[in-house]
């Protein structure tokens, strides 16, 4: 036990510990208010707000969206069909699948899909693709905590009269909204800090997206391309971004955490 | 039957789980505006023959049923009757207090929300009104906001009981409704079923003799799935004409 907590709090100082000195000299306040100058990519001056705002806006549009498509997934499993149902069985084998997925062929089929249609690399098309790579981690993480909701809390709802509509959603999202919360977040997460899916789908800008059409940056990319450089000033750049994401996902940790606390007041233990 | 109207009335209930039999070929009159008590050692069919009342039973779950049942005069398993419209007709209060994962005032709000009342003066009063019906105003009316599971089980069983009256139904089913509870408690939602059932039928299972004696005007022996003796109370209990019962009444089997 003793031994556990120390190698992963080890870990966990040790990596924030380098990123931090590594990127120390770097990090200041333009990094995070000002977008990339003096070189395409490779800008010693300036900042990354292209890239904080692109991997925000592009994170957050693929979450809403898997968010959209996995509740009703989740709750349809879990409220309409049996508990010993065959297709149920089924899609949570799929997702299992679809999670084990690595994100390079997400990206991979997601180019292949834009082509299909013909969408070029823009914020949108990341969307959908980090979409696509949310999607099975979101609905599985929603599924352990829905699959847990007792048989007589529901048939409480139906001896009301509700139906299975109203009992999904006032009832089992309200008893499970601290671990929605949760897989939304784990999700998010896991989209902003995905670099392969967004390399040929999202692409890479120097400026703040503004269009859904328009290409756009992300902080993975960034500090993929950044520490690709072969100069020592933008080396340690990409270590500020690194930092600044790093902060941006602990940031997300600390707030589910608290939102988590705030809803679990009505859950049914 | 002598003196009683029916209100439910099962005709030749089967319930088997694949080739198991669960419910043999009940037939039975459950009489309006009495406490009806069902009897009978565990294991023996008394949850589902109190679900399969307000069909709660899960055909996913391999339980088929078979047969009639009557509630005011409409086969609830007839194929063209609405499963709400039925659910509606029955409060239901389970082993272990339900309460709905919201506020109190919410969780008795519940049943007529769905049902279509929206404004805010009809539901605080249609709250208060069945608050008291199950006789928990008092202790909850200056917090209705806080979330149910903060009360103690004893008064979410109350809130349980309100929130099913608030639904509107004819017939209150409890599923052993005071086990969980401690005594005091017991005696308090005992006491709220005896002052109901002037305006509800009320349909009660129990493993607890004295508690049948204490409460029932109507009760109906279950073993093994079937329904051994059934009849107005005090003649059941002291006049049981099936060896099995007086065995069951003198403690032989349980
Ligand atoms: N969903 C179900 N699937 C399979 N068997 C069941 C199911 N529900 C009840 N049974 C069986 O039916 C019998 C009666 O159960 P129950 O109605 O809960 O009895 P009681 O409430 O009198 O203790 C038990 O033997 C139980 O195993
Ligand atoms: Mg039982």
């Amino acid at each position: 036990m003793g031994l556990a907590l120390f190698l992963v709090v080890g870990c966990l100082v040790f990596i924030v510990g380098t990123i931090v000195w590594k990127g120390l000299p770097a990090l200041k306040l333009s990094m995070i208010f000002q977008t990339p100058k003096g070189g395409f990519y490779l800008g010693k001056e300036g900042g990354i707000l292209n890239a904080i705002l692109g991997s925000l806006a592009l994170a957050g549009g693929a979450t809403l969206l898997a968010l959209l498509v996995s509740l009703p997934i989740v709750l349809y499993l879990n409220v309409y069909t049996g508990r010993r149902s065959r297709t149920a069985g089924f899609i949570r084998f799929s997702f299992d699948v679809l999670w084990g997925v690595p994100s390079i062929v997400y990206g991979a089929f997601g180019f292949l899909l834009m082509v299909f249609i013909g969408l070029r690399t823009s914020l949108l098309a990341g969307i959908l693709t980090v979409a696509l790579l949310e999607l099975p981690i979101m609905s599985r993480a929603m599924d352990e905590v829905v699959r847990l909701v007792p048989r007589d809390l529901t048939d409480a709802a139906y001896s009301l009269g509700a139906t299975r509509l109203e009992t999904a959603f006032r009832v089992v999202v309200r008893q499970t909204l601290p671990g929605i919360l949760t897989a939304v977040l784990i999700a998010f997460g896991r989209g902003i800090g995905d670099a392969a899916s967004v390399l040929f789908t999202a692409g890479f800008t120097d400026r703040v997206p503004t269009s859904l059409l328009q290409p756009a940056a992300t902080l993975p990319l960034a500090i993929f391309f950044q520490l690709g450089t072969p100069f020592a000033e933008v080396r340690e750049r990409a270590y500020a971004s690194a930092a600044v994401l790093t902060v941006l996902i602990l940031a997300i940790s600390l707030i589910s955490r608290a939102a988590v606390r705030k809803y679990s007041r009505h859950t049914i233990r | 039957m002598e003196g009683f109207r029916t209100h439910i009335s099962i005709q030749n209930l089967n319930v088997n789980h694949g080739s198991r039999r669960i419910l043999k070929d009940i037939t039975l009159d459950i009489p309006d505006r009495r406490i009806t008590v069902i009897v009978g050692p565990s294991g023996c069919g008394k949850t589902t023959l109190l679900k399969s009342l307000n069909r709660l039973l899960d055909p996913s779950e391999g339980l088929r049923v078979h047969g009639r049942i009557l509630v005011d005069g409409e086969n609830i398993y007839s194929p063209d009757v609405e499963v709400t419209h039925i659910r509606r007709k029955m409060g239901l209060l389970s082993q272990k207090p339900q309460v709905l994962p919201m506020s109190i005032f919410d969780n008795v709000a519940f049943a007529p929300r769905i049902h279509g009342l929206r404004e805010k003066k009809t539901l605080a009063r249609t709250v208060e009104h069945y608050l008291k019906l199950a006789g928990l105003w008092e202790e909850v009316k200056d917090r209705l906001a806080t979330p149910a599971s903060e009360l103690s089980v004893g008064q979410q069983q109350r809130l349980c009981l309100a929130r099913g009256l608030a639904a509107e139904p004819g017939i209150i089913l409890g599923d052993e409704p005071t086990s969980a509870l401690d005594p005091q408690s017991s005696k308090h939602v005992e006491q709220r079923l005896i002052d109901l059932k002037s305006d509800y039928t009320v349909v009660v299972v129990t493993h607890i003799l004295r508690q049948a004696k204490r409460i029932a005007d109507y009760i109906v022996f279950l073993y093994l799935g079937e329904v051994v003796e059934h009849g107005p109370a005090e003649k059941v209990f002291e006049r049981p004409r099936d060896p099995r019962t007086r065995a069951y009444l003198t403690g032989e089997i349980s």
